[in-house]
């Protein structure tokens, strides 16, 4: 038996329009599993389906082996935490956050919720209105709830792509902390790769309903598939073997190489490039670069500086990634 | 740890059937909540009305289109359509032009007394019909303070107690979006060198075109089934097609007239209720898109609209009712409470007193209100579900049009509907006083639809579905969720609920028995009959059931929703 959730060939659809195709995949006891996309790729179509929200049209939802189709959603112990959070309006925090906890005594309760909001980071918040709340805030209040109710599996659909960037690097962490601290497997959908990777055991790429990868963050980073995933994680441009070599790769292999973000580095001995463009920001400086192809390529320089005319660069076997070539 | 969910054992049936036929279940589980509130209405109201109007196509040889074409064929008759047409579209065009300075100034800008000043004008919207007909009767007639204009029973004063009743309709209708307008577009178009003049055309005006549009398609509504107050103010060679109906059943006898008379009246109001229906829908939408209410403080270029509006408040709303109460308190002997005293005066006649009329009255209200919040409360749940098939979204767009048909059928058309059918078999209710409650309770429904729909309706499907997730069951999320959400529209209901029953007189007056009048119809009798201490109780009687209709209402706008409806 299979422990944990199986996802096995689900299609989720929308009149006409495919929103999960025959998309497969499973979270074990504990683990996180990131589910990135672009906007539209059906990664939150799939999570309504695991959660009972929307009909599976085939394929089936399985936990511990044992098909969900017939569980409604109040009897699958899936919680699902909202991008707006969806607290109560009527109910204060502490109310909010024991929703899950109603058959339990009084104060069994009320010590449940305090150490839960301790949890997030936000204690002695329970007489707190729902309107008083910032965005940070309330995300932290959803995650108390969602937890209380001691889901199987904790369900999360963009939970900080509403928080501005600050707010959502700590509470990133607050996120692994809390599914950490409790043990609870989650499925994590996210349009933000940094996000998936800093929480996630395993990150699966979908793009329009399908599943393209997914694997643990350094091998997906290291190994993606197909030119597909590695676009979407970053990389550009696709060179050819003669293409690298031509870039001071002289022993590049047979294949079309992907060149990572941090791949081209000045090198005072390397090849001349044309500068096409540049902008500077966060420490970095980032020239668009005419390579000997004819495409354009990224080097990134620390520190804001003015830029040459030309750079001098070569390509850096550690930052590529190997695709298998067109020919095999 | 969880415990297996007990379903889990079903799984080895084939999934999809299995689902399918959970969905099917789910279906008729709706269907039986729905079949209630629909057998109400196909008893008290088709069958009623539907009979009525069968009476215009049969005679004693059988089908017959002569009695209709023959009342078609009558100049009385096209007289009768123009007078109430004519009626309708003026008062109209006034309470939109009145309307829409007091929407700004009530909704747009901010200043001390802002929730008074609203509450003074949703209030004549609730008041009986034929208190507001007394009322403006006092103020115009020979001894009233405005008697001198001559405009006792004339077509003015019609106007006039038509704009009282519909002044709040377009205020609040056109205020509530417009207080939810996003101002930045309009800061945008001045930014652009737009004028004041050209942002408001270009920019305000077709953003509330809906609002104005659904706002007067209502106040169209509400002019052409006005009864009771044309009966009081207008003289006799004034006549709408509600008081025809009236005059042709209860003085001529003339069914078969009245009943062609019933068709023309439901023409006329189904066109407005369609219109009406279409404008509302599209600005449902137009809310959903706009944020939380702004609004500015009051500045020296809103002068124009407090104007207007201290005017409309002072000389339209006050002055009217403020007539009524001083003349109630003037007696033979000067000024007093004698003509409260007579209210409760025994007669020899042995017919009740009018405080008699009124305990039969709040008895009457409260039942009636009891039917319409129950039967609201199942048609309002159901009309705010949200289907996920196109099937289920059109049979709910219907049943949504099916429950708002009361509104656009007159009260004389179900009260005489009530008296032809349900006074035999196989239902015999002409002796009993559950009658009157439940033709109230139709004439309300429409109305404790519209308050508590919108509140359901507000409420994000997300929560339901968090709270699915967090396990809560069905029946939780209706007790945990909706009830606590929806509670200050039930505040709301309940007013306009009570406050329509208590002064219902359309239908009421062709059902309440001589020995059991409600107080509308007992001030009705009064003012019909000779004597000074007749007229001196009809005045007081009429105070004390706008006082009555107006706490309730008051009670109501204090529980419910602050900016949630349109009307």
């Amino acid at each position: 038996m299979v422990s944990g959730l199986t996802v096995d060939q689900a299609v989720v659809r929308y009149g006409d329009t495919i929103a999960v195709d025959r998309l497969s995949l499973n979270v074990a006891p504990g683990e996180i599993v990131a589910v990135i996309g672009a906007s539209g790729s059906g990664k939150s179509s799939l999570l309504r389906a695991v959660a009972g929200l929307e009909p599976l049209v085939s394929g089936a939802v399985r936990w511990d082996g044992v098909d969900q189709a017939m569980v409604p959603t109040h009897k699958r112990g899936f919680a699902v935490m909202f991008q707006d959070g969806q607290l109560f309006p009527h109910l204060n925090v502490g109310a909010n956050v024991g929703y899950a906890l109603y058959k339990r005594r009084r104060g069994e309760r009320e010590r449940r919720v305090a150490e839960l909001l301790q949890l997030v980071g936000l204690p002695g918040y329970q007489e707190r209105a729902i309107t008083e709340l910032s965005g940070g805030q309330a995300q932290r209040v959803a995650l108390a709830r969602s937890l209380a109710a001691e889901p199987r599996l904790l369900l999360l659909d963009e939970p900080l792509s509403a928080l501005d960037v600050g707010m959502r690097e700590h509470l990133a962490e607050v996120l692994a902390g809390g599914l950490r601290a409790t043990g609870t497997p989650a499925l994590y959908v996210t349009h933000d790769q940094d996000e998936a990777f800093a929480i996630a055991d395993r990150v699966a790429v979908v793009k329009q309903g399908r599943l393209l990868q997914l694997d643990a963050p350094s091998r997906l980073w290291r190994h993606p598939d197909s030119r597909e995933v590695a676009e979407f994680l970053g990389y550009r441009p696709f060179l050819s073997t003669a293409e690298a070599v031509a870039l001071g790769w002289s022993a590049a292999p047979d294949a079309v190489i992907a060149v990572g973000p941090d791949a081209i580095v000045p090198d005072p001995a390397g090849v001349a490039v044309a500068v096409n463009g540049f902008s500077a920001g966060r420490g970095e400086t980032v020239f668009e670069i005419e390579l000997p192809s004819g495409q354009s390529g990224w080097l990134r320089v620390r520190g804001v500086v003015d830029p040459p005319d030309r750079w001098r660069v070569r390509l850096d076997p550690a930052g590529c990634a190997l695709l298998s070539s067109p020919r095999g | 740890m969880h415990k297996l969910p007990r379903t889990a054992a079903v799984g080895v049936i084939a999934p999809a059937a299995a689902v399918r036929r959970r969905q099917r279940t789910k279906a008729w589980l709706w269907a039986a909540v729905a079949v209630v509130p629909l057998a109400f209405l196909l008893i008290f109201f088709v069958w009623p009305v539907t009979a009525l109007l069968a009476r215009g196509f049969f005679d004693a040889s059988g089908f017959s289109l002569n009695g209709v074409s023959e009342v078609l064929a009558a100049p009385r008759t096209w007289r009768i359509v123009s007078q109430t047409l004519a009626q309708s579209v003026v008062a109209t065009v006034v309470a939109v032009l009145l309307g829409l300075p007091g929407a700004y100034l009530l909704y747009r800008t901010r200043f001390p007394g802002r929730r008074a000043l609203r509450a003074v004008v949703s209030i004549p919207f609730v008041l009986p019909s034929v208190v507001v007909g007394v009322a403006f009767r006092s103020l115009l007639d020979t001894g009233g303070p405005l008697g001198f204009l001559g405009w006792d029973a004339s077509f003015p004063a019609l106007i006039a107690a038509l704009v009282f009743f519909n002044y709040s309709v377009v205020v609040r209708t056109v205020g509530v979006l417009w207080a939810r307008l996003d101002p930045r577009t309009a800061q945008a178009a001045r930014s652009l060198g737009a004028s004041r003049p050209r942002v408001w055309w270009s920019v305000t005006m077709p953003a509330l075109a809906p609002a104005i549009a659904s706002a007067a398609a209502l106040t169209f509504l509400f002019c052409a089934a006005a009864f009771g107050v044309v009966l009081v103010l207008a003289d006799q060679s004034w006549g709408t097609i509600e008081t025809e109906i009236w005059y042709q059943t209860t003085q001529l006898l003339d069914l078969p007239a009245a009943a062609a008379l019933s068709i023309l009246q439901l023409v006329v109001v189904g066109i407005s209720l369609l219109v009406a229906d279409a404008t509302r829908h599209r600005q449902e939408r137009a809310l959903r898109l706009a944020g939380r209410p702004t609004d500015h403080r009051l500045r020296v270029g809103d002068l124009p609209s407090v104007l207007i509006t201290a005017a409309v408040i002072v000389v339209l709303l006050a002055l009217p009712m403020s007539a009524l109460v001083v003349r109630s308190l003037q007696t033979a002997t000067g000024v007093g409470l004698g003509n409260y005293v007579l209210l409760f005066a025994v007669t020899g006649t042995g017919l009740p007193t009018v405080w008699q009329a009124t305990l039969t009255s709040l008895q009457t209200a409260a039942v009636a209100t009891m039917i319409a919040l129950v039967l609201g409360g199942m048609v309002s749940y159901l009309l705010s579900r949200r289907p996920a098939s196109v099937v289920g979204r059109r049979v709910l767009r219907s049943a949504d049009a099916a429950f708002m048909l009361p509104l656009g059928v007159s009260a004389v058309t179900v009260g005489f509907g009530f008296l032809i059918t349900l006074n035999r078999p196989p239902l015999d209710l002409r002796s009993s006083w559950i009658l009157i409650p439940i033709a109230q309770a139709i004439v309300a429904l429409p109305l404790v639809v519209r308050s508590l729909l919108p509140t359901l309706r507000a409420i994000d499907p997300r929560l339901h579905q968090a709270a699915a997730t967090l396990g809560a069951s069905p029946l939780r999320l209706v007790t945990s969720i909706d009830a606590p959400l929806a509670w200050r529209g039930f505040g709301l209901a309940i007013g306009f609920a009570f406050a329509t029953s208590l002064g219902e007189f359309g239908a009421t007056t062709f059902l309440a028995r001589p020995d059991r009048p409600t107080l509308p119809v007992e001030i009705f009798h009064l003012i019909g009959r000779p004597g000074v201490d007749n007229q001196g109780m009809a005045l007081a009687a009429s105070v004390i059931l706008a006082v009555l209709t107006a706490s309730v209402m008051a009670v109501a706008e204090w529980i419910g929703p602050k900016e949630s409806r349109a009307w």
